[in-house]
């Protein structure tokens, strides 16, 4: 006895499983996610630079958000000095979202396509934005 | 070779210390009392197996056939072929070590190369070594081996240090079953000559003369005649069994140990009482006179051709099918392997009981039912009478034999009889009985009387749990279905747990069975004088 | 010996895809690898299936571990004891899903040198299903970087593996676990004498290869960050048949992917493929019903037997003797 036809389901079931990452992408185009940064806040900055450089911020915003918010909602603490010794307010709504006001075409592009759901949103008011 | 003389308190000190050397580096340690002698010439030309010579396990030199190495490789290949579970056992075991502490080998030798995973490894390494890329390449970082005379020394030792019981393969997670690999071990040891004179002999004489034992047609009627004398004796009736005779309803058969020795003998007589009180239209055959099945231990052939005896039986004899008595092996052979072999036995009918019209549809394509379901749906009809008190000198409990239980599952029926039949039953521990009991340690044709060091290990945790009832409840009878049991565990109590005997479930039934027109009963079937009636002779 | 070359062969891994990635061949690392490796995983697993489906299963040998279906009013054990099809679903899915076996495990101890005990011993159970789970769950969220949009269930399995809001990014439970298990299989292997002592270096090399696959994807997560939208450009770039080499993804990233690939390659050729022998295994995937149906054997072949006619020729004058009926007078 071979159980041929039972075997031959689970290699399919098998096939579809490691394959699912193929086929599930046919026919759809992904694209690289380019967050925007032509708010017109940040248009109007002298200097575009970010609280701290732009690779930190990349690999670190999360962690600094976090410690921001333990610093002022814990601690009442709300200055932040970078490494370059500036000074910021700590606060996402007024300094953050006061560059990137734009969170649909900034927070959330990257967001979305890593799968990455912040629960800054659960506390603070999303920022209300026209449809661009 | 001097006798086996070791005192129980002094081999119970078991060292489950590993040797300093990796397994693959430890040389095989053949000695007396753990081996069996070879077989002789003239039972392997009997049944034609290959390669016969003359050798000695403890010899350097095992006059293996010149091209020895080629024909097992090539064994393994063509099992390989044929066999899944043999090639998927190959490839999946992870060794977790699950099985290590589940054999009864293990546990009473200490030696790891009784953990079944390691004794699966023995022949995994060769097999890796031959025929996976990856033992070819990397050789002994992968697990892989040589196949040297030592080796096969080795599996050999190890291969006849197993007994087929199949507890290994319950705790497996993917059901590796030694006994699968133990079987095809065996075949290849075969095929270059080395066979047990303990399986040989019983093999070749049950090909000759349709029994292990050897009995020939006259001898099984005059024994199966000592028994209806006593039987007279005991109950005053006296019954007459046919012998190969065509046209009755029922073929029986039995393991021949039921027909030879005790207290297999008062087992037979339970069936004979049985059968005449019914009055089944029954007959025994002379001819397929075993239901054992020795071949078994041997190759998927020999056992085949021993087999094949049953069905052409019952067919030449006419009956409707075919009622098996209590044994082992013979009921993992019936229950797994006859059908598929033999069958199918598309010229009997259904089993179906002519007292109580029970049909036994879980033998619908077999044709052939278990004693023990057979009595059981008779006393559950109440069609039996019975006289509990016979049995109160007995504290009863019940030896699960490894392949009712593990190649069949038979659980409940045995039990239920005994507790009909005896008034003081008690289980043994529960993590030693049902589908996870003890093997007796004697299997496979292990049970010959020069290996007795490794049978008396080998029994040790099934003995050490009766052992346990023997004590808290003063058990003093060890019940079971299987002739090998009935053997070997009287040896096996004798020497762990004295004091307490062994009986086959259908004594016990004749001991309590109220036949029509009985004397009163003094005695047993073993002749041994009923509490209270001392004073009746 | 058995345990440090599978080791250092780890190790060797990790050194080749951080010389690799600093000798830029991201492109060898980050493409021609990986897809090598998952072609040998695919097909490799398939070519051992294939061939252990060419080898027939000649008896019907279940180890029956509960009541057989036998007389009516005698409960069969159905899961334990399958009589029928659906019994076996039932007893694979316990087994596959469960370990069922594995969850049967004792351990038994000689005690005194008099007695031996037997006591419920469920922790490989445990170390088992939770390596295996927390495995599978690993699995199922890197789902997030090969598909755009990323399916709505991951969230929710997000959200579970990470409900203890730990850290940021919030922890996930499964990859401490994963890492836990397979340290606790491996400290397994090496304290207990019998495991350590039929241990073999296959089977040190996939647990070194796993525990260092889940740290450096923790370390990647939580501790030098990788550039997480480079990777799924990357990781996109390959199942889209379009690959890209991104910049600015660390070498860190590149060990994770060669030992990853290292995986899935080896899978097929070792003892890993009990993924799938396991549903393979005669012993619990067929219906216990042996006598009730006839199992059919491929190869079955005749074979030589003593017939009753030579039985008789050789005992006729002692059946006669005996009042034996015989055949021929």
């Amino acid at each position: 006895m071979y159980n041929g036809g039972k075997i031959l389901i689970g290699i399919i079931v098998f096939l579809l499983f490691a394959a699912f990452p193929f086929y599930n992408n046919i026919g759809k185009v992904s694209a690289k996610p380019e967050p925007k940064l032509d708010t017109p806040v940040i248009q109007q900055l002298a200097e575009k630079k970010c609280v701290e450089p732009k690779e930190f911020m990349k690999a670190e915003h999360m962690q600094m958000l976090n410690d921001w918010r333990d610093a002022a909602i814990r601690e009442g603490k709300r200055i932040y000095v970078n490494s370059e010794g500036k000074i910021f307010n700590i606060s996402l709504q007024n300094t953050c979202m006061n560059c990137h006001s734009n969170k649909k075409e900034f927070c959330d592009k990257c967001h979305a396509y890593a799968a990455v759901k912040p629960y800054c949103w659960t506390c603070h008011i999303e920022p209300k934005e026209k449809r661009s | 070779m001097a006798k086996f003389t070791a005192k129980p308190k002094d081999l119970i000190h078991i060292d489950f210390k590993n040797p300093q050397t990796g397994w693959m580096d430890t040389p095989v340690d053949i000695r007396e009392h753990m081996y069996c002698h070879p077989s002789k010439a003239k039972d392997l030309e009997t049944v034609g197996f290959p390669n016969i010579h003359e050798w000695k396990p403890i010899d350097e030199n095992w006059n293996l056939p010149e091209n020895w190495k080629e024909t097992v490789l090539n064994g393994i290949k063509e099992r390989l072929q044929k066999y899944r579970s043999f090639h998927v056992f190959m490839d999946i075991c992870v060794r977790c070590g699950a099985c290590a502490d589940k054999c009864h080998f293990y546990l009473g030798t200490g030696d790891p190369k009784n953990m079944p995973v390691l004794r699966a490894e023995l022949l995994r390494s060769v097999y890796r070594k031959y025929f996976t890329a990856s033992g070819k390449i990397l050789g002994k970082t992968a697990g892989a081996r040589e196949l040297t005379e030592d080796v096969l020394k080795e599996i050999w030792n190890y291969y006849y240090q197993c007994t087929e019981c199949r507890r290994c393969s319950v705790f497996c997670p993917y059901g590796i079953d030694q006994a699968e690999i133990t079987m095809i071990g065996r075949e290849l040891t075969n095929l270059v000559g080395l066979q047990l004179g303990w399986i040989a002999g019983p093999v070749a004489n049950c090909y000759m003369k349709g029994n292990h034992l050897g009995l020939e047609p006259h001898t099984i009627k005059s024994n199966i005649e000592m028994m209806l004398d006593d039987i007279e004796t005991i109950t005053g009736i006296r019954i007459n069994p046919t012998f190969n005779r065509k046209g009755a309803e029922i073929l029986f058969v039995t393991p021949s140990g039921d027909l030879f020795a005790m207290p297999g003998i008062y087992t037979a007589m339970g069936y004979l009482m049985l059968f005449h009180e019914l009055g089944l239209d029954y007959t025994w055959s002379t001819y397929a006179s075993e239901g054992g099945n020795f071949g078994f231990f041997s190759s998927n052939e020999m056992a085949k051709r021993l087999n094949s005896k049953i069905y052409a039986e019952a067919k030449r004899l006419g009956v409707k099918w075919v009622l098996g008595g209590e044994c082992g092996h013979m009921w993992r052979v019936l229950h797994q392997y006859m059908d598929t072999w033999n069958g199918p036995a598309d010229f009997l009918e259904v089993p179906r009981s002519p007292i109580t019209g029970t049909v036994f549809d879980n033998a619908k394509s077999t044709k052939m039912t278990h004693i023990s379901e057979f009595t059981a749906d008779l006393i559950k009809h109440g069609k039996l009478k019975f006289d509990k008190s016979r049995n109160d000198h007995l504290k009863v409990t019940y030896h699960d034999s490894c392949n009712t239980a593990r190649g069949m599952g038979m659980f409940e029926e045995p039990r239920y009889i005994i507790k009909n039949v005896c008034n003081h039953f008690y289980d043994m521990p529960e993590n030693t009985i049902r589908e996870k009991t003890f093997c007796c340690g004697s299997g496979t044709g292990l049970n010959a009387s020069e290996n007795m060091e490794l049978r008396m290990r080998g029994g040790l945790p099934r003995a050490n749990a009766v052992k346990y009832v023997h004590e808290q409840h003063g058990v003093n009878m060890l019940a079971n279905i299987c002739a090998i049991d009935r053997a070997t565990l009287s040896a096996s109590m004798d020497y762990w747990v004295p004091g307490v005997g062994v009986a086959g479930i259908s004594e016990l039934v004749g001991n309590a069975l109220i036949m029509k027109g009985e004397k009163e009963r003094t005695a047993d079937l073993r002749g041994e004088t009923l509490p209270g009636k001392e004073g009746a002779e | 010996m058995k345990i440090l070359f599978p080791f250092f062969a780890v190790i060797a891994l990790v050194l080749l895809a951080v010389l690799g990635t600093a000798a830029n061949l991201h492109f060898l690392f980050g493409v021609v690898i990986p897809y090598a490796a998952l072609f040998i995983f695919i097909f490799g697993v398939i070519y051992r299936v294939l061939k252990w489906a060419k080898s027939p299963v000649p008896f019907c040998i279940p180890t029956t571990c509960g009541q057989q279906k036998s007389l009516p009013w005698i409960k069969q054990n159905k899961l334990e004891n399958p009589s029928s099809t659906l019994h076996v679903i039932g007893r694979m899915a316990l087994e596959v899903l469960t370990f069922r076996s594995l969850f049967r495990n004792i351990k038994g101890e000689l005690r005194d040198s008099s007695k031996f005990v037997y006591g419920s011993d469920k922790w490989l159970w445990l170390g088992g299903i939770a390596f295996h789970y927390a495995f599978l769950i690993v699995l199922l969220r890197h789902i997030r970087l090969f598909a755009e949009p990323t399916p709505a269930y991951l969230y929710i399995l997000e959200a579970f593996d990470g409900f203890l809001q730990i850290g940021i990014p919030r922890l996930f439970a499964t990859g401490v676990v994963l890492l836990a298990a397979a340290a606790f299989l491996f400290l397994r292997r090496i304290y207990v004498p019998q495991v350590r002592y039929i241990s073999l270096a296959a089977d040190y090399f996939p647990l070194f290869l796993i525990m260092c696959i889940a740290a450096t994807g923790i370390i990647m997560r939580y501790f030098f960050k990788t550039d997480i939208v480079g990777v799924k450009e990357l990781t996109m770039g390959l199942v889209s048949f379009s690959p890209v080499i991104p910049k600015g993804v660390g070498s860190i990233f590149y060990v994770h992917l060669l030992l990853v690939s290292a995986l899935f390659a080896y899978f097929p050729f070792s003892k890993l493929v009990h993924m799938a022998g396991v549903f393979l295994s005669p012993t619990r995937n067929m219906v216990a019903n042996s006598r009730e149906f006839r199992h059919v054997n491929p190869w079955n072949y005749p074979v030589k037997v003593h017939t009753y006619e030579e039985y008789e020729e050789d005992f006729r004058e002692k059946m006669k003797m005996a009042e034996i009926p015989v055949e021929k007078e």
